[in-house]
């Protein structure tokens, strides 16, 4: 466990430091607490993407009824940001329940059935037959709960801890039992270990941490769309940023953050179409070249990296 | 009411047999998902536009032209991507990430080149006036579409049974390692399979400004969507397959449009997920289908 420690000490302290104090350096909030998501839905999927090898396309789905599960908390039932934000994780979590069935299949079926099931959570959401519940497609607003600076720092809090859980995921038996599982699911039960639960924890584990973000995205941006909270992107950021750095580490999904979406806010913004071309080739000759990502530019050389 | 909705059904069942059938060649084929198939069909859409305004070129010459110029393409494509992609450790997941990539390029591209607009081609092209059928009037357009698609179904039928090109290419379908043992060569099949699954794209393509409406450079993850549940609900690697996964498909998302509107978008999805669950082979399949 001293490899732990040391992730936790030259990692996670401070990146959740860096995190903290960006606000008094820095004025754009927004962008800030973007970045923020980003990193913790980025290690979120990092939990089941990269240590057990399931793809879950539709992600933004539990982000997307996190954030709904927040909305609906604090406008139909009037309870504190606090309480929303639990219900918020409690609806990423159920949601991954329901999906819990999809982990029977697997590759590409598993990926594509995940984003489906995303697609109908989203027009469920989006109908307008349930505007008395959800606003339908004409969004939600949740101005008297409205807190940048504070909806921030719960966003750091749920950053430590999601990289705190990842700290040990990388470091512990249970994640090197998820990483057997995923090379070989035969030669792994054949080994003792549990692979039907270790799947649906790695699988729970990762939908709370999306319902937990979704929820303080609610919070923090607090006007949003349904096509805001399940904007696809955002499932397919958090894939690139993961195999960018280097699924199944620590600091993979942190480095492809900083990289990908640095890059991504200082010319995304202005030149959509020509931004799309670029990721598109960079996806492309990522997967190609380089398809464990960054760090595996030091693994190769065996270089242990957090 | 209930007779017509069954009949369009079926013959945009038949159209959706189409969109589905490249899709279902590739997978079944490379066992890797081709997620630019939408992006591809798109790009078919286009060049009907285009051949059609420049010189009023008839759907289906179009479909000949497009058929051809897009296996064509696929060709060098194969060979610049997919060899490389096979011999990774996670093939068939890297693909979807890869042609996610693919995708998102085609579409920035098509949408520097031709802007965001959406396009169309009169339905009347086709022929003018209503078909009967049953006594129940269908646009000439949709039943035209739906015979190509047929046609097409029965090429790659003809192709995959009575060829000897064929037969290799279903060789690689039921084991690639076995089929390269015995002394196939794997990559000019995949290579045809390829390019054939792309040439298919683009002709449901030329054919989707009549069935869908209009098309816009973003158009292509929707149709993903649903030619995955096409072919999942039928069977992977079997044309006929595809034509009953078609069929259920079209079938059902117009019993929805007539009784229960509101809801059809949902359909797709649902009816994905459910035959997964349910039945993971597809209606028509044998065995089961595991990594």
């Amino acid at each position: 466990m001293r490899r732990g420690l040391r992730d936790v000490l030259f990692v996670v302290l401070p990146v959740v430091i860096i995190a903290a104090v960006a606000p008094l350096l820095y004025a754009n909030e927004l962008l800030l607490f973007s970045f923020v998501m980003y990193l913790t839905l980025a290690q979120g999927l990092n939990a089941i993407y990269g240590f057990t090898g399931y793809l879950p396309f539709g992600y933004v789905g539990v982000f997307g009824a996190g954030a709904y599960g927040f909305a609906i908390s604090v406008m139909i039932l009037g309870l504190p940001p606090f309480a929303a934000l639990a219900i918020g994780a409690a609806a990423g979590v159920m949601l991954g329940l329901l999906l819990t069935p999809l982990l029977r299949l697997s590759g590409a079926y598993f990926a594509i059935a995940n984003l489906a099931a995303a697609q109908a959570v989203y027009q469920v959401v989006s109908n307008p037959a349930l505007q008395d519940i959800t606003k339908g497609p004409y969004g939600v607003s949740l101005s008297e709960v409205f807190a940048p600076r504070l909806s921030y720092e719960v966003g750091v809090a749920v950053l430590a801890a999601t990289l705190l859980a990842m700290a040990w995921l990388r470091n512990s038996r249970f994640g090197l039992s998820l990483q057997a599982i995923r090379e070989d699911p035969i030669s792994a039960a054949m080994a003792g270990v549990a692979v039907v639960r270790g799947r649906t924890i790695a699988w729970l584990l990762s939908a709370l941490i999306a319902g937990l973000t979704g929820a303080v995205f609610a919070w923090h941006i607090s006007v949003f769309y349904p096509e805001t909270a399940f904007d696809i992107g955002i499932s397919i950021f958090a894939t690139v940023f993961t195999l960018f750095g280097g699924a199944a580490t620590l600091i993979g999904p942190l480095l492809g953050v900083l990289v990908l979406y640095g890059v991504y806010n200082t010319i995304g913004i202005t030149v959509p179409q020509y931004f799309q071309l670029i990721y598109g080739a960079l996806i492309v000759g990522l997967v190609l070249f380089l398809p464990d990502g960054l760090v595996s530019l030091l693994t190769r050389r065996g270089i242990r990296v957090p | 009411m209930l007779l017509h909705a069954a009949l369009s059904g079926l013959v945009f069942g038949f159209y959706f047999t189409l969109v589905g059938l490249g899709l279902n060649l590739v997978f079944g084929v490379m066992r890797i998902v081709n997620l630019a198939h939408g992006d591809f069909l798109m790009l078919g859409a286009y060049s009907a536009f285009w051949l059609f305004g420049l010189y009023h070129l008839h759907p289906l010459l179009s479909a000949a032209c497009v058929l051809v110029v897009f296996t064509l393409v696929g060709l060098p494509l194969y060979y610049l991507v997919v060899p490389r992609l096979l011999a990774a450790r996670d093939s068939e997941m890297l693909s979807l990430i890869l042609f996610f990539g693919l995708q998102q390029m085609i579409e920035a591209v098509t949408s520097i080149a031709f802007g965001t607009t959406e396009r169309s081609i009169p339905g009347r092209v086709l022929g003018s006036g209503p078909v009967r059928l049953l006594g129940q009037a269908l646009p000439t357009s949709w039943v035209f579409s739906a015979g190509v698609s047929l046609a097409a179904v029965a090429l790659v039928y003809v192709y995959l049974y009575q060829t000897r090109l064929g037969m290799l290419t279903r060789a690689v379908m039921v084991s690639r390692e076995e089929a390269v043992a015995t002394g196939i060569d794997l990559h000019r099949v995949c290579a045809i399979a390829f390019g054939l699954g792309l040439g298919l794209a683009g002709i449901a393509g030329v054919f989707a400004p009549f069935m869908l409406g209009s098309v816009t450079p973003a158009i292509g993850p929707e149709i993903n969507i649903a030619a995955f549940a096409v072919i999942v609900v039928g069977t992977l690697g079997n044309p006929l397959g595809t034509v009953l996964g078609g069929i259920v498909y079209g079938v059902s998302l117009m019993l929805m449009q007539t009784y229960l509107s509101s809801w059809a978008n949902l359909l797709p999805n649902l009816l994905l997920i459910a035959v997964l669950l349910v039945r993971p082979t597809g209606l028509l399949g044998r065995r089961v289908r595991r990594a």
